[in-house]
């Protein structure tokens, strides 16, 4: 609860902050804060990625980016009622439904009866793989697995189209588009 | 004592409901490029945060079975979510180096300013 | 800088370690937290840290960049290929049953494969769009 309310916390100065390199920084410490979170939760895999990619690789790649870019976020012209309201709007409506939710840590809810029990119990015989998470991962859903592998890769491809060529011009102060 | 009872009860859900909303709001509100990735971020850590924390059972030990326990926490939003979380930063490689691009061809990386500049034309 | 000398000894003490603890993700996952995408990161973020100590063109001169962009597709046909295998030992795509004689034991290798092509393929894209973006910016 603790962590929760400090993940809140860090929020708010995300969303407050105009400096960007700062908010990188509060990224990197939300990220880890994340990570704190799901090992309460019990997920210590995602613990684990969620530290080495969120609080490592994205801050650098973000850290990259904006060494190509600016730092600094121009302040708005107007205030920002209708993004106001429409963020209350959902957070409402969305409370409301949390209501009808089964409460925290149950084991009864039908997300905990359906199919993860046959994971947890056909495991070892299947696999001879105590951690679940594993088997689950490249076994029973190895075709989700190839799939997600097969979206880094496009994404990765992409990425080097966009970035890896001779660049043509210089990045100027000037507005205009310039044509290749 | 109700009231207690239903903040311990959907404590989770509220802290995830306030990232989400977080979220939304740089993403509509704010112009500059990386602070609206970093909003979609946000969204999508409260995802994660959604997935797991139903799966979470009081009392239970991460799914990794030993002959010393018998309860676990449900494993499969576990194996969703680590795929998630490095597709998400794929991707989001993809958004950055789009700005890059943007930012290259534009001189700039606010909204605002793109439009204006266009609208000179 | 003066610092310099003190990130480049312990980052020579720390590298090692940090590819050791790469493998070790890799190959206890089966036992403990783990796996192809966690393995794959932190050996992505073992040639970053390296890179970002000693300069890009130390680090391209260990890892070139055509071996790492080689990395992307290749994780990917590991990947599939172990598929295919199954499907041509007459198994279901993906079913690594009859990989060895023991379906159990087949299961057990077939997901260290399909590890292993997911680590290529998570470590090589992580490295290849660093360098894309390190690159871009000289």
């Amino acid at each position: 609860m603790v962590l929760l309310t400090l993940l809140a916390a860090i929020t708010i100065g995300i969303v407050r902050m105009r400096n960007l390199f700062g908010v990188v920084v509060l990224g990197g410490i939300y990220s880890f804060l994340m990570a704190s979170v799901m090992i309460v939760l019990d997920a210590v895999d995602v613990a684990m990625t969620e530290a080495s990619v969120g609080a490592g690789i994205s801050t650098v790649l973000m850290l990259g980016a904006l060494s190509l870019t600016k730092t600094e976020e121009s302040v708005p012209k107007h205030l920002p009622l209708l993004p106001v309201f429409v963020a209350v709007a959902t957070g409402a409506v969305l409370v409301f439904g949390t209501f009808a939710l089964p409460p925290f840590g149950v084991a009864e809810t039908p997300m905990n009866t359906h199919v993860a029990p046959y994971y947890l119990q056909n495991s070892i015989p299947d696999t001879s793989i105590p951690n679940v998470v594993t088997s689950v991962l490249s076994s029973y859903r190895g075709f989700d697995t190839l799939g997600e592998t097969t979206v880094i890769f496009t994404a990765g491809i992409a990425v080097l189209m966009l970035l890896k060529g001779k660049r043509h011009i210089k990045p100027g102060p000037k507005r205009r588009r310039v044509s290749r | 004592m109700d009231l207690l009872q239903a903040i311990v009860a959907h404590y989770n859900h509220w802290i995830i409901i306030f990232l989400m909303v977080s979220g939304l709001y740089i993403v509509v509100a704010r112009g500059n490029m990386i602070k609206k990735l970093v909003g979609l971020g946000l969204f999508q850590t409260s995802v994660y945060l959604l997935y797991l924390s139903p799966g979470k059972i009081l009392g239970g030990t991460p799914p990794i079975i030993s002959a010393q326990f018998s309860v676990y926490s449900n494993p499969l939003p576990h194996v969703l979510i680590l795929t998630a979380i490095v597709v998400g930063v794929a991707t989001l490689a993809l958004g950055l180096a789009l700005v890059v691009r943007i930012n290259e061809a534009f001189g700039t990386i606010e909204e605002d300013e793109i439009f204006a500049g266009e609208e000179d034309e | 800088m003066k610092l310099d000398v003190i990130f480049r000894v312990a980052a020579k003490i720390f590298i090692p370690f940090m590819l050791v603890f790469a493998l070790y993700v890799q190959f206890h996952g089966d036992f403990g937290p783990g796996g192809g995408f966690q393995a794959g990161v932190v050996a992505a973020a073992m040639v970053i840290f390296y890179a970002i100590i000693f300069g890009l063109d130390a680090a391209q001169k260990i890892f070139p960049p055509r071996i790492i962009e080689l990395m992307v597709p290749a994780g990917v046909a590991i990947f599939a290929g172990v598929g295919v295998a199954s499907l041509f030992l007459g198994n279901d795509y993906l079913d690594y049953s009859p990989l060895m004689h023991d379906p159990v034991h087949g299961q057990h290798i077939g997901i260290l494969l399909v590890e292993i092509g997911v680590l290529v393929t998570v470590a090589g894209t992580m490295v290849a769009i660093f360098y894309s973006f390190i690159g871009r910016g000289r």
